[in-house]
């Protein structure tokens, strides 16, 4: 078991800056995800762990211990990367031992452990083809064997489901979650996919343009969202963000609202598309559009001219040009500030 | 469309480059072994079916079995060297070293340069007295050598004058190869703590082997057809030291104008490439990994 931290790290490829400096902490035996759109830094902070670019500013530790300068291997980190990185002229069996090999490790304790990895994984049968046999997933379970064989503290991944299809995706999402568990090991798992942040991860750092946006737990991204960009990253469909001193409110409906003490103009108003209600009282909406999903409709609408989308049960009788009242209960309000985008109160 | 008018088509569609495949290729080939079977036509004696006479003249030609012995030795030595210098270079220069641009074209150049234009810089390189190589040797104050006007030094010479014009060549095959390998398999062997020296031989080695394969086919095939530069230095001399095959051939086809013979020799040279081919085919294939 090992925490892995981040102190201020920052990189930049010549005047081009990926990362301004990043500082988070993943407690040992947790599974933390780096969350963002892409382009946001979260697979450079990822190779910046694992060692495989160098960082132009700031300090990585593992278990305590300062890694910044030190090669890849002497880490203590196995990796799992997009593409798998399988070896192609190499069995399964060779590509999981490969790196048990090139460490000496005694043949004796190889094989134990590759034994171990294909029971866990479901592998015994595959040990003797090639990865071009394989099937994507199964390829994933090798690319997983080989990091659980190195028994190293620390397991990188880096988009490693985003090459599956989602019915696949969602199996070896629940597969790796307990792995992790089952064999307490520290993980940091890259994605740009907020549902798989969120159903298996202790901890999201949710990233944006080379900063953390937000760093906590799925819960508290979802529930008090720091930023107008979390607030809309996270869920689906994303918060509804309105400026304040453009609604108009003719029910006198706001007055619930305890409105923060600033110029009404530089506030914004969230407020998520399942906290919508339609009642009879309310903010007047004009419906625009009406998707069905089944269980839910999405209901889209113009308040005063902006967009917000309400989730309402799947049998909603509301078509598009129709007036109706938005309602939700005064607990569901976030307010931001406009310009700078943070969370008030 | 009927099936037999998809065939006439498709015959149709490979009918010129068959016809002139079977003109410029096949027909000289088949003409060549119909000639090896009969004498070389004088004034006044008109051609004649002398059966394996050319072949049985051959077994007893010493200066045939000089080009063949000579032969041997030049493949020998050009195409493991050439080979095991063009993976190098291409490893070498398709890592992140200084210079990678100029580097890889240094090594590409002889590969531009015609063989004519090599085994001039050559020669300069070989000239006695005044020679680079001379000169260099001189300043160490090792005593003066003809490098080619020797019989011990004259085939190596030509030798290394080959495989400095082929290893580019190649080289260019390997760093194509080396770019088709995903970069994120040198990152995983290095977080597996893989040195580059596993990396390359547990890796890039066997990754690269459809390429080696390759490669050795043309080398194999160059060692018997590469005679260009013994026209500029040596003509095959001295003594027949360095006559190849293929110059040996040439000489008697058209200095001695003993056309049937230099057939039958055609003949052996092709059998001997074709043999090889099918070798290198069935059993390497086997151990190549294809991607």
């Amino acid at each position: 078991m090992a925490t892995v931290e981040v102190i201020g790290v920052k990189k930049s490829w010549g005047s081009s800056v990926a990362l301004e400096g990043i500082t988070f902490t993943a407690e040992a035996g947790t599974l933390v995800a780096l969350l963002g759109p892409s382009g946001c830094g979260k697979s450079t902070t990822l190779r910046l762990i694992a060692g495989l670019d160098t960082a132009t500013d700031g300090k990585i530790l593992i278990n305590g211990k300062d890694v910044t300068d030190l090669p890849p291997a002497k880490r203590g980190v196995s990796m799992v990367f997009q593409s798998y990185a399988l070896f192609p002229h190499l069995t399964v069996k060779e590509n999981i031992l490969f790196g048990l090999k090139v460490r000496k490790v005694p043949a004796a304790e190889q094989q134990a452990r590759l034994k171990r990895a294909a029971e866990i994984l479901g592998l015994e049968k595959l040990l003797d083809r090639k990865p071009s046999q394989l099937s994507g997933g199964q390829q994933q379970r090798v690319a997983l064997g080989r990091a659980i064989v190195a028994e190293t503290p620390v397991c990188l991944m880096d988009e490693p489901l985003s090459n599956l299809d989602a019915k696949l995706r969602n199996e070896m999402r629940r597969e790796i979650r307990a792995l992790q568990q089952r064999l307490g090991i520290t993980m940091l798992y890259v994605t740009h996919d907020q549902v798989e942040a969120m159903t298996m991860a202790d901890q999201v750092v949710l990233m944006n343009a080379g900063h953390i946006e937000q760093d906590g737990t799925p819960e508290m991204l979802y529930e008090r969202p720091a930023t107008i960009f979390t607030a809309q990253f996270i869920g689906t469909p994303p918060m509804n963000i309105l400026k304040f001193a453009r609604i108009e409110d003719p029910d006198g409906w706001l007055a619930r609202l305890t409105v923060p003490d600033r110029d009404r103009s530089t506030i914004a108003l969230g407020v998520r598309p399942e906290s919508l209600r339609i009642e009879d009282q309310g903010l007047p909406a004009t419906v625009q559009s009406v998707e069905y999903l089944g269980a839910d409709s999405l209901i889209e609408t113009t308040v005063n001219g902006e967009r917000a989308v309400v989730r309402a049960s799947g049998n909603t009788r509301v078509r598009p040009g129709d007036v109706i009242r938005l309602a939700w209960d005064s607990g569901a309000t976030h307010w931001f500030d406009l310009s700078s985008g943070f969370r008030i109160g | 469309m009927k099936r037999s008018t998809a065939a006439i088509h498709g015959w149709l569609l490979l009918l010129p480059a068959m016809a002139i495949l079977a003109l410029f290729t096949h027909w000289p080939a088949f003409a060549t072994l119909i000639d090896s079977f009969f004498s070389t036509p004088r004034p006044r004696r008109p051609q004649r079916f002398v059966g394996l006479e050319n072949y049985e003249v051959m077994l007893s030609d010493p200066v045939f079995w000089q080009a063949v012995s000579n032969n041997l030795w030049f493949a020998a030595w050009t195409i493991p060297a050439s080979i095991i210098l063009a993976m190098l270079m291409a490893v070498l220069v398709n890592d992140r070293i200084f210079a990678r641009g100029f580097v890889r074209m240094a090594y590409f150049t002889p590969t531009v340069l015609p063989m004519i234009a090599v085994a001039n810089i050559w020669l300069f390189f070989y000239t006695p007295q005044y020679g680079l190589l001379e000169q260099i040797l001189g300043f160490f104050g090792f005593p003066s050598h003809n490098w080619l006007g020797s019989k011990d030094t004259a085939l190596a010479a030509v030798t290394v004058v080959a495989i400095w014009k082929e290893a580019g060549f190649f080289m260019i095959f390997y760093l194509a190869a080396l770019q088709q390998i995903p970069p994120h398999l040198a990152e995983a062997a290095a977080l597996e703590g893989a040195s580059r020296w596993t990396y390359f031989r547990r890796v890039q080695f066997p990754l690269l082997m459809p390429t080696t394969l390759f490669v050795l086919i043309n080398a194999v095939i160059n060692a018997f057809r590469m005679v260009d530069h013994l026209f500029v230095l040596t003509r095959g001399g001295p003594d027949n030291a360095t006559t190849l095959l293929l110059y040996y051939i040439y000489e008697v086809g058209f200095s001695f104008w003993d056309t049937s013979y230099a057939a039958s020799l055609t003949m052996v040279l092709l059998a001997v490439l074709a043999f090889t081919a099918l070798v290198q085919y069935g059993v390497l294939e086997k151990r190549v990994h294809y991607r």
